[in-house]
C-alpha cells in the first residue's frame, strides 16, 4: 500500500521548515488560553506553472511559487489570524502569537489528542506540471491552433492556455486535526476571434480538473474545446438584438448551473446565516424553491475541479443537500459558523491561500435530474429565451438578487429553437426564481472545469450543474424593448 | 530582507518601512538580476514588493478579526534572445530564488521566437525620478483602527430605526516597498503607504433586506473621510434602496452614478488599450485621431500628482510616466500602450504598462440636482452587477439596481433591472456630466449622464 497523501503533504511541509510534532505542540499549547476556543495552523505550498499561445506564437509561460502559513485563533465570533510567507519555526512563534492577541493571555488549555485517520481520496496526488513535459506542451498549444484556423476560414484569433497546479497542505488544530491533502488542478483553455463581412465575434471554450494534463491526449479533448469555441463564435456572427423583459427561458445543462451557484448557493453559506444577512436566513425546513428542485453540493466526485478530500480546515469533503423537492435542509458551514449555530462543519471550510481566512464557500454544487426530455421543455415554450452557454454571474445575498450572463443563446418561438441572440444579461431575485422552475430535464451534467469562485477577495476553483430546466418567468437583458 | 512580523505591542508608534528597507529591497533585485545572468539571460527585469499590513473588523461593536498580514515576493522575467519567461515566488529563501530563477531559464529555452519581445527600449526609460511623496504611512495602531471602524458602524446603526443590522466595518493600515530593476541598469524602490474605512450596512422593512456600504480609502488617515461620514453614508444608501416599485421596460434616460461612472469610463480605456488593439479584439479597433466619444468629453492622465492613490513615476517597465490626453474633445488621442503593444502596433511605448494614472474626467459639469430636471424620468442606476461587457463588439447589458426619477426628483428605489446599449453609441450619448467627483480614486469622475438606454423590468 502506498502512504496515505496525508502524511507525504505533511513531511513535505514540515520538514523544509524543519519542524516536528513535539515542536507543533508545544507552539499550540502556547497558543491557547481560557478565552481561545480553538488554535489553528495551516500550511501551504502551492506551484502553477502556465503556457499561452497567441497569434500563434507560444510567447507567455510563467512559473510561480507560493508557500507559507496562516495562523488563527478563535474565541466565540472573534477572530486573529496573522500569516508569513515562510515555513520556519521562528516565524511560526511569531505568527501565531500575533493570533492570539485577539484575546488576553491567560490560563493555557489542553489541546486534544491527535488521531490520524485514513480518508477516502477524490483525486490523486500526483503533480500534475510535471505530467506532460514543456517541450509537449508547447507542441500541443501549437497543434491546437493550427487546428483551429483549419476549422473555418472566418477564424481570424486564436489563443490557447494551458494551467497546471499543484498544492499541498497540512493542517494542524488544537480540535485534533492533524491532516494533510495534495491537490492537482488543471485547465485548458482556447478562445478565438472571427471575421464576416466586417463584424467580428468571439467564442470560446475550456475544461479541466483535479487530475493530470494526460487528459488533454484522450478522446481528442483539446480539439472539442477548440471546436466548441469556433462553433460558438460563429453562431454568434449571426445574432440579433436580445429581447428585453420578462419571459420564460430555458437553460441548457451543465455550466449554466452558474443559476443555482448565485440563486441559492451563495445565500446558503453558513456565515451569512448566522448573521441574519442572507434572504435565506432562519428558513430551514421552508418552502424555497419549486417541488421539482433537489440541489447539493458535493466534494466528493472523483477528479472534479470543486472536489476536496479535506477541506482547508481539515474536515473531509462531503456531499450535502442543499435544497431537497423545494425544500430547505441545509447550509453550508466551515468550523466557526458551525459552532456558533450548534451544527458540525459540511467540509466547506475554504481559503484561496495561506494569506486568506477560511470561509463556507461551495464545492460542485449542482441540481438533480427531472424526469422531462430537454426537447419536451423547449416545446413547452412559446416564446422565450433558450440559454446555452454562460461567462460568469453574480449575487447580492441580503437582498437575494442575481445575475447570469449568457454568451451563446437563442430565441425560442412555437416551441422550437430558432435564430442566434446576442449575449445578454439575465436577473431575478433567487428564491423567486426558484419557485418559478417549472420542468426539470433527465439530462443532468456538470460543467467541464472552469469555474472561479470569488468572495471577499477569495477566489476558489468550484464546480456546477445542472440538467435542463425551464424557468416560467425572468428579466432578459436585452436591447430590444 | 527583513524577517520581522509587525510588532503587536503598538503603543509606540512606528512606521512599517523605512528609507532603510528601499536600499535592502533594490540588493535584493541586484542580486537575482546577477543570478539571471550568471545562469545564461540575455535580459531580464524583477519587480520585488514586500508589503506589511494590519486590519481590524468590528462588528456589532465587537472585535470581529484581526489580521496581520506580511506579503513578500518578486517576479523575474528573463529573455533568450527573443524568448522569454517568467516566474514568481513569495518564497524568497535563498533556494527558492534560484528555483524561480532557473524555471523562467528553463521557460525561455521552450516558448517561441517573438521579435516584438524584449525590455523597454533604453531612451524610454525613465532618468529623473520624482518623489510623489506616496508614504506618509499612519502608525499601526490597533486601537486607533479599532474606534475608526466603531464609529463608523456605531454611527450607520444609529442613523435610523431602519437600520437593521451590520456586516461589520474594516479599518486597515498598509505599508509596501516596491523595487524594479533591469538588466539596462534600471533600479529604483519606493515606499508607499494606504488607509482606509469601510462599513456595509442592512436596511430591513416589511418588503425585505438591503445592504449598502461605503468606503474610503487615502495615503493616509488625515486624508479619509471621516468614520461618522462613511457610517452616514453606508446607512442612507442602504435606506434608499428600501421598498423597490416596479417600472415598465423601456428606452430611458441613465444616470451612472460617480461610483459605477468608474467602471463605464474603464471599458473606454480598455478598448483602447494595447492589447485588445493588436488581437483586434476591440471594437474600437484602429481608432486614433477618430471620434469614440461625445466631442464633450476628454480624458486625461496626471501620473505625477503628489500623494494621489493613483500616482507613479514609471510604469511596470521602467518606462516613464507622463501628463497626456488619451481622448481629446471625444477623439481617441492616445491608445494605452506597453513596450510589446507598442511594437506590436509600430507605435512608442506610451508608458502604460501598468494601466493608467489619476486618469481624470474633464468635461463641464452640472450639480446632481441640475442633471435629474435635465433627465426629467429616468434611472440612476447606483450599482452594477455581472460581466455582460463585451468589448469585441461593444454589446453591454448589466444587472442594474438604483432610483427612479420623475419630473427632476427621486421617486422610489428600483432593483432587478438590466441595463442594455452598446459602448459605442453610449460614450457618444453621454449628455451630462456631475460635479460630484471622487478625486481619491485612480479614474476620477462625477456622475454621467446617457440619453437612452434600454430597461428591461420585471
Amino acid at each position: 500500500m502506498t502512504e496515505p497523501v496525508s502524511n507525504t503533504a505533511k513531511q513535505q511541509l514540515l520538514t523544509a521548515g524543519d519542524i516536528s510534532d513535539h515542536q507543533l505542540e508545544t507552539m499550540m499549547s502556547g497558543m491557547m488560553s481560557r478565552e481561545i476556543d480553538r488554535g489553528e495552523l495551516f500550511f501551504q505550498s502551492k506551484r502553477n506553472e502556465s503556457w499561452a499561445l497567441e497569434q500563434g506564437i507560444v510567447k507567455n509561460a510563467g512559473f510561480s511559487v507560493s508557500r507559507g502559513i496562516g495562523a488563527r485563533a478563535i474565541s466565540g465570533e472573534k477572530s486573529g489570524f496573522a500569516y508569513a510567507d515562510d515555513i520556519q519555526l521562528e516565524v511560526l512563534e511569531q505568527t501565531s502569537s500575533a493570533a492570539r492577541s485577539i484575546a488576553r493571555i491567560g490560563q493555557s488549555q489542553s489541546a486534544q489528542v491527535r488521531a490520524p485517520r485514513q480518508l477516502p481520496e477524490f483525486y490523486h496526488g500526483k503533480d500534475p506540471i510535471v505530467s506532460v513535459s514543456q517541450e509537449e506542451k508547447v507542441a500541443l498549444l501549437s497543434r491546437i491552433d493550427k487546428f483551429t484556423r483549419a476549422l473555418d476560414p472566418r477564424v481570424k484569433e486564436v489563443s490557447v492556455s494551458i494551467n497546471a497546479n499543484h498544492e499541498s497542505t497540512y493542517i494542524f488544530s488544537s480540535d485534533g486535526t492533524d491532516h494533510g491533502d495534495v491537490r492537482p488542478l488543471v485547465r485548458f483553455g482556447v478562445s478565438v476571434v472571427v471575421e464576416q463581412n466586417g463584424r467580428r465575434e468571439n467564442g470560446s471554450s475550456g475544461g479541466g480538473g483535479r487530475h493530470d494534463l494526460s487528459w488533454l491526449y484522450e478522446n481528442e479533448t483539446a480539439e472539442q474545446f477548440a471546436r466548441d469555441a469556433v462553433r460558438q463564435a460563429l453562431v454568434n456572427l449571426e445574432s440579433v438584438d436580445a429581447p428585453a423583459g420578462p419571459m420564460p427561458v430555458v437553460l441548457g445543462p451543465g455550466w449554466p448551473g452558474v443559476l443555482l451557484h448565485e440563486a441559492v448557493g451563495h445565500g446558503l453559506e453558513g456565515d451569512f446565516n448566522r448573521k441574519g444577512t442572507s434572504t435565506f436566513s432562519n428558513r430551514i425546513g421552508e418552502r424555497v424553491a419549486s417541488p421539482l428542485c433537489t440541489i447539493v453540493d458535493d466534494a466528493t466526485i472523483l477528479n472534479r475541479r470543486g472536489s476536496l478530500t479535506i477541506d482547508d480546515e481539515g474536515t473531509p469533503g462531503q456531499r450535502t443537500v442543499l435544497i431537497e423537492d423545494g425544500i430547505l435542509r441545509g447550509y453550508m458551514q466551515d468550523k466557526l459558523n458551525a459552532k456558533l449555530m450548534g451544527v458540525s462543519s459540511t467540509g466547506n471550510g475554504r481559503r484561496e491561500s495561506y494569506a486568506h481566512q477560511p470561509m463556507p464557500r461551495m464545492t460542485n454544487t449542482f441540481m438533480l435530474a427531472g424526469t422531462s426530455a430537454p426537447e419536451e421543455i423547449v416545446q413547452s415554450v412559446d416564446r422565450g429565451v433558450y440559454a446555452k452557454t454562460f461567462g460568469g454571474g453574480q449575487v447580492d445575498i441580503t437582498s437575494g438578487q442575481f445575475v447570469f450572463s449568457a454568451t451563446e443563446a437563442y430565441l425560442i418561438e412555437n416551441g422550437k429553437i430558432t435564430v442566434p441572440v446576442k449575449g445578454a444579461t439575465l436577473i431575478g431575485n433567487g428564491p423567486d426564481v426558484m419557485t418559478k422552475v417549472s420542468m426539470v430535464g433527465n439530462d443532468l451534467e456538470l460543467d467541464l472545469g472552469v469555474g472561479v469562485c470569488g468572495k471577499e477577495g477569495q477566489g476558489v476553483p468550484v464546480g456546477v450543474g445542472q440538467p435542463t430546466l425551464k424557468i416560467d418567468q425572468i428579466t432578459v437583458g436585452g436591447t430590444r424593448a | 530582507m527583513t524577517k520581522t512580523l509587525v510588532k503587536l505591542n503598538d503603543e509606540t508608534s512606528h512606521h512599517a518601512h523605512t528609507s532603510d528597507d528601499e536600499v535592502k529591497l533594490t540588493k535584493f533585485v541586484s542580486r537575482i538580476l546577477e543570478i539571471a545572468k550568471n545562469g545564461g539571460a540575455s535580459a531580464a527585469e524583477v519587480t520585488a514588493g514586500d508589503d506589511i499590513g494590519l486590519e481590524v473588523k468590528m462588528r456589532d461593536g465587537d472585535l470581529d478579526t484581526v489580521e496581520f498580514s506580511r506579503d513578500r515576493g518578486f517576479d523575474i522575467t528573463v529573455y533568450r534572445g527573443n524568448r522569454r519567461g517568467n516566474a514568481s515566488t513569495t518564497d524568497t529563501r535563498e533556494e527558492s530564488i534560484n528555483e524561480a530563477v532557473g524555471a523562467a531559464l528553463a521557460i525561455a529555452e521552450h516558448t517561441e521566437e517573438d521579435s516584438y519581445s524584449g525590455l523597454a527600449d533604453r531612451d524610454r526609460l525613465a532618468v529623473h525620478i520624482p518623489d510623489l511623496d506616496l508614504y506618509r504611512c499612519d502608525p499601526m495602531d490597533l486601537e486607533q483602527l479599532k474606534q475608526a471602524a466603531h464609529t463608523a458602524e456605531s454611527t450607520a446603526l444609529d442613523f435610523d430605526a431602519k437600520i437593521y443590522r451590520s456586516d461589520g466595518a474594516r479599518a486597515s493600515v498598509s505599508s509596501s516597498c516596491v523595487a524594479y530593476g533591469n538588466s539596462l541598469g534600471f533600479l529604483h524602490a519606493y515606499r508607499a503607504s494606504s488607509s482606509s474605512l469601510y462599513t456595509d450596512v442592512i436596511a430591513k422593512s416589511d418588503n425585505g433586506m438591503q445592504r449598502a456600504a461605503w468606503f474610503t480609502m487615502a495615503r493616509q488617515r488625515g486624508e479619509l473621510d471621516s468614520p461618522e461620514k462613511v457610517g452616514t453614508k453606508a446607512a442612507q444608501h442602504a435606506i434608499r434602496k428600501l421598498d423597490p416599485r416596479p417600472i415598465p421596460t423601456g428606452e430611458y434616460p441613465v444616470l451612472f452614478d460617480q461610483t459605477v461612472a468608474m467602471g463605464l469610463i474603464f471599458h473606454l480605456l480598455n478598448a483602447l488599450s494595447g492589447r485588445p488593439q493588436y488581437l483586434k479584439s476591440t471594437y474600437l479597433l484602429n481608432s486614433l485621431e477618430k471620434q469614440v466619444a461625445t466631442p464633450d468629453l476628454s480624458l486625461k492622465e496626471y501620473p505625477l500628482l503628489p500623494g494621489a492613490m493613483g500616482s507613479r513615476a514609471y510604469d511596470s517597465e521602467g518606462v516613464a510616466t507622463s501628463e497626456k490626453y488619451i481622448v481629446k474633445n471625444g477623439i481617441a488621442h492616445n491608445y494605452l500602450l506597453s513596450s510589446y503593444s507598442g511594437r506590436k502596433l509600430g507605435m512608442p511605448t506610451t508608458g502604460n504598462a501598468s494601466g493608467v494614472c489619476n486618469l481624470t474626467v474633464e468635461a463641464e459639469t452640472s450639480s446632481i440636482s441640475d442633471i435629474l430636471k435635465q433627465m426629467d424620468r429616468g434611472l440612476v442606476v447606483t450599482s452594477l452587477m455581472g460581466q455582460g461587457v463585451n468589448v469585441l463588439t461593444g454589446d453591454y447589458s448589466r444587472g442594474a439596481s438604483g432610483y427612479w426619477v420623475e419630473n427632476g426628483e427621486y421617486t422610489h428605489a428600483v432593483d432587478e433591472l438590466t441595463i442594455a446599449g452598446n459602448l459605442d453609441d453610449m460614450y457618444k450619448n453621454m449628455v451630462a456630466f456631475g460635479d460630484d467627483v471622487e478625486i481619491r480614486r485612480n479614474i476620477r469622475t462625477g456622475s454621467v449622464l446617457i440619453s437612452s438606454m434600454t430597461v428591461a423590468a420585471n
